[in-house]
C-alpha cells in the first residue's frame, strides 16, 4: 500500500514539473526560444497567492486569480520588452543570456520586496483527502487536486490547440514562421499569446507546489524549473504530450528513488536518467526526429 | 487600374545590391510572369512585396495602398497572397489545416466554408486528403495545397514563386493547367519562373530580371519571339 501511495505522491509532483514543462515546451516550439526565467514565473505567482490570501486576506480563488492573471502580464510583458528585440538576432545565445538575466531580476526583486527569510504558505487545498482499505491507503487532497489539474491543463491545452485559430496559429508559427505571415498570422500575436498561456500555467504550477512544500523564497522557482525543463527535454522539447509524459515520470522516480535509494542521490539520479534517455534518443521520448527532406 | 506597381525598387542582402531598381506592374485579371536564371533576384522581388525582406529604396503600391507602412500579416486580408518557393506547407499538420490556415484573416465561417468548396472544386485530389498529414503528400499534391492555400483568402492578387520547380514533367504541365485555369476565372497572378517556356506561354506579359534588373519587358507572345529570349531562356 505505501508503494501505492509513494506513487501517486510522485505522480501528483510530476504533474506540477508536467504544468510547468508545458509552458517550457511550448515557447521553445513557438517562439523558438528557452525561457530560463520560466521558473521563477512559478515563484512570482507563490508570492502573489501568498500576499493575496495570507497578507490580504483575500478569499483563495480570488488570490489564484490575481496570481494567474499577474503572472500572464508578467509573461506577456517580459516577453515583449526583453525577448523580442532580439528575436531575429544573429544568436540564439543573446536570448539565453538576456533570459537568465530575467530570471536573476525577478528573484532580487522578490528578494527586495518580501525578504530572505520563507515565508509560510497556506494551502489552498483544503480538502483532507480520501482513506481507503480501512486506513491503509491515504491519498492526500492536495495530491488528487494536483493530478486532476494537471490534466484538465492537459487536456484543455490540446483542446485550444486543435480547436481554435490562435491555437492554429501557433502550430503554424512553430513550423514556418515565414509561411505563417504568409497566412495572415501575426507571429508576435501568437508568441505573445504563447507566453500568456505558459505564464500563466507557470502561476497554477506555483500554487500546486507551494500547497504541497508550503515554504516560500525568492529562490523556490529555480529547482522545479530545472527539473521541468529537464521534464521538457526528456519528453521530447517542443511536444506537448511529451512534456506531460516527462513531467510525470520525472515526478515518479523522483519520489521513488527519495524513498527507496536515498533522499540525496534522488536528483542525482534524476539527472542520470535524462542523460541516458538522451544518449539513446537524442530529441527525446516523443520528439520529432529530423527529417531531411529532398 | 493596377493592382500592384512596384517603382524603382532596391533591396539589399547586407552590402550586396540584390534588387537594382527595378519597376513593373500588374494590371487587374492579368497574368504577368517575371523569368529568370537562378540568382536573379525573383524570390528577393516576391519577399519584398510581401513584407518579409525590407526594401531600401523605391514605392510599392498594392490596390491603390502604399505597401511601406503596412505590416506583413496584414497583406493576406487586404488581398494579397503568396505561394512561397518550395512550397512551404504546413507539414505536421492536416491538408484541411493548411487550408483553413489560408482563410486566417476571414472572419466570416461561412464564407470559409464556400471557399473551401471553390477549392477543393478546383482541386479534387485536396478534398480526397483532406485528413493527410500535408509532409506525406508528394510534391506535385503539396505544391496544389500551397495554391489552394492561397485561394483560401480570395485574393485580389497570388504571388507564385517558382510552382514548377522540383516536379516531374507530368505535375509542371499540370500545375500550369492550374494557373491557366485560375487565369480563365478571372485572378490576377504574378508568376515568377525560371522554366520560361511554360511562364510566357500562360502568361499575358513578362518581366525579364537578370542579375536584379530588368532588362527585358512586353507582351508574352512577342518575347518569345525575341532573339534573345530564344537564345538564353528557351535553349533554342
Ligand atoms: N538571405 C540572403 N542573404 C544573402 N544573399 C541572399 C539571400 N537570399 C538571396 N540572396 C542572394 O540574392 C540574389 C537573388 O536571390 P533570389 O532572389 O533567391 O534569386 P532567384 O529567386 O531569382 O533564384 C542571389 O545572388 C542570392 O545569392
Ligand atoms: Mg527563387
Amino acid at each position: 500500500m505505501s508503494f501505492l501511495n509513494y506513487l501517486i505522491n510522485g505522480l501528483s509532483l510530476g504533474s506540477v514539473y508536467a504544468i510547468i514543462a508545458l509552458g517550457y515546451t511550448m515557447v521553445y516550439g513557438i517562439a523558438k526560444m528557452l525561457n530560463f526565467a520560466h521558473g521563477d514565473i512559478i515563484m512570482v505567482g507563490s508570492y502573489l497567492v501568498y500576499s493575496s490570501m495570507t497578507m490580504a486576506g483575500l478569499h483563495p480563488v480570488l488570490s489564484i486569480l490575481i496570481a494567474v492573471i499577474g503572472c500572464m502580464v508578467l509573461g506577456v510583458v517580459t516577453e515583449r520588452v526583453a525577448y523580442r528585440p532580439l528575436r531575429g538576432a544573429s544568436s540564439s545565445l543573446a536570448v539565453l543570456i538576456t533570459a537568465i538575466g530575467v530570471s536573476y531580476l525577478l528573484q532580487n526583486l522578490s528578494l527586495l520586496i518580501f525578504g530572505a527569510d520563507p515565508k509560510a504558505f497556506t494551502s489552498v487545498i483544503t480538502w483532507k483527502g480520501i482513506t481507503l482499505f480501512d486506513g491503509a491507503l491515504q491519498i492526500r487532497g492536495t495530491a488528487i487536486v494536483t493530478i486532476l489539474v494537471g490534466l484538465v491543463v492537459l487536456f484543455g491545452l490540446q483542446a485550444f490547440i486543435r480547436h481554435t485559430k490562435s491555437g492554429q496559429a501557433m502550430l503554424a508559427v512553430a513550423q514556418d514562421k515565414g509561411a505563417a505571415t504568409l497566412c495572415g498570422i501575426d507571429v508576435n500575436r501568437t508568441i505573445a499569446i504563447t507566453f500568456a498561456i505558459g505564464s500563466s500555467l507557470a502561476a497554477v504550477a506555483g500554487v500546486l507546489f507551494c500547497s504541497t512544500y508550503p515554504t516560500i523564497t525568492p529562490y523556490i522557482g529555480a529547482m522545479p524549473g530545472i527539473k521541468a525543463f529537464v521534464a521538457a527535454v526528456f519528453g521530447g522539447i517542443g511536444s506537448i504530450p511529451g512534456a506531460m509524459i516527462g513531467g510525470l515520470t520525472l515526478g515518479v522516480i523522483e519520489i521513488l528513488s527519495r524513498t527507496y535509494i536515498s533522499s540525496q542521490l534522488s536528483d542525482a539520479i534524476v539527472f542520470a536518467i535524462l542523460i541516458v534517455v538522451l544518449l539513446v534518443r537524442p530529441t527525446g521520448l516523443l520528439g520529432k526526429r529530423v527529417m531531411e527532406k529532398v | 487600374m493596377s493592382i500592384l506597381e512596384v517603382n524603382d525598387l532596391e533591396v539589399y542582402y547586407g552590402v550586396i545590391r540584390a534588387l537594382k531598381s527595378i519597376s513593373f506592374r500588374v494590371e487587374e485579371g492579368e497574368t504577368v510572369a517575371l523569368i529568370g536564371a537562378n540568382g536573379a533576384g525573383k524570390t528577393t522581388t516576391l519577399h519584398t512585396i510581401s513584407g518579409l525582406i525590407p526594401m531600401r529604396k523605391g514605392q510599392m503600391i498594392f490596390d491603390g495602398k502604399d505597401l511601406s507602412r503596412i505590416k506583413p500579416h496584414a497583406l493576406a486580408a487586404m488581398g494579397m497572397a503568396h505561394v512561397p518557393e518550395g512550397r512551404r506547407v504546413f507539414a505536421d499538420m492536416t491538408v484541411l489545416q493548411n487550408l483553413k490556415l489560408g482563410a486566417f484573416s476571414r472572419k466570416q465561417k461561412a464564407e470559409t466554408e464556400e471557399t473551401l468548396q471553390m477549392v477543393y472544386a478546383r482541386f479534387p485530389r485536396l478534398e480526397e486528403r483532406k485528413n493527410q498529414i500535408a509532409g506525406t503528400l508528394s510534391g506535385g499534391e503539396q505544391q496544389m495545397l500551397a495554391i489552394g492555400r492561397a485561394l483560401m483568402s480570395r485574393p485580389k492578387l497570388v504571388l507564385m514563386d517558382e510552382p514548377s520547380m522540383g516536379l516531374s514533367p507530368i505535375f509542371v504541365n499540370e500545375i500550369f493547367d492550374i494557373i491557366a485555369g485560375m487565369k480563365a476565372d478571372g485572378v490576377t497572378v504574378l508568376l515568377v519562373e525560371q522554366n520560361a517556356k511554360k511562364a510566357l506561354s500562360v502568361a499575358d506579359r513578362a518581366y525579364v530580371l537578370e542579375t536584379g534588373e530588368i532588362v527585358l519587358s512586353g507582351d508574352a507572345k512577342e518575347l518569345m519571339d525575341n532573339e534573345r529570349i530564344r537564345k538564353a531562356y528557351l535553349g533554342e
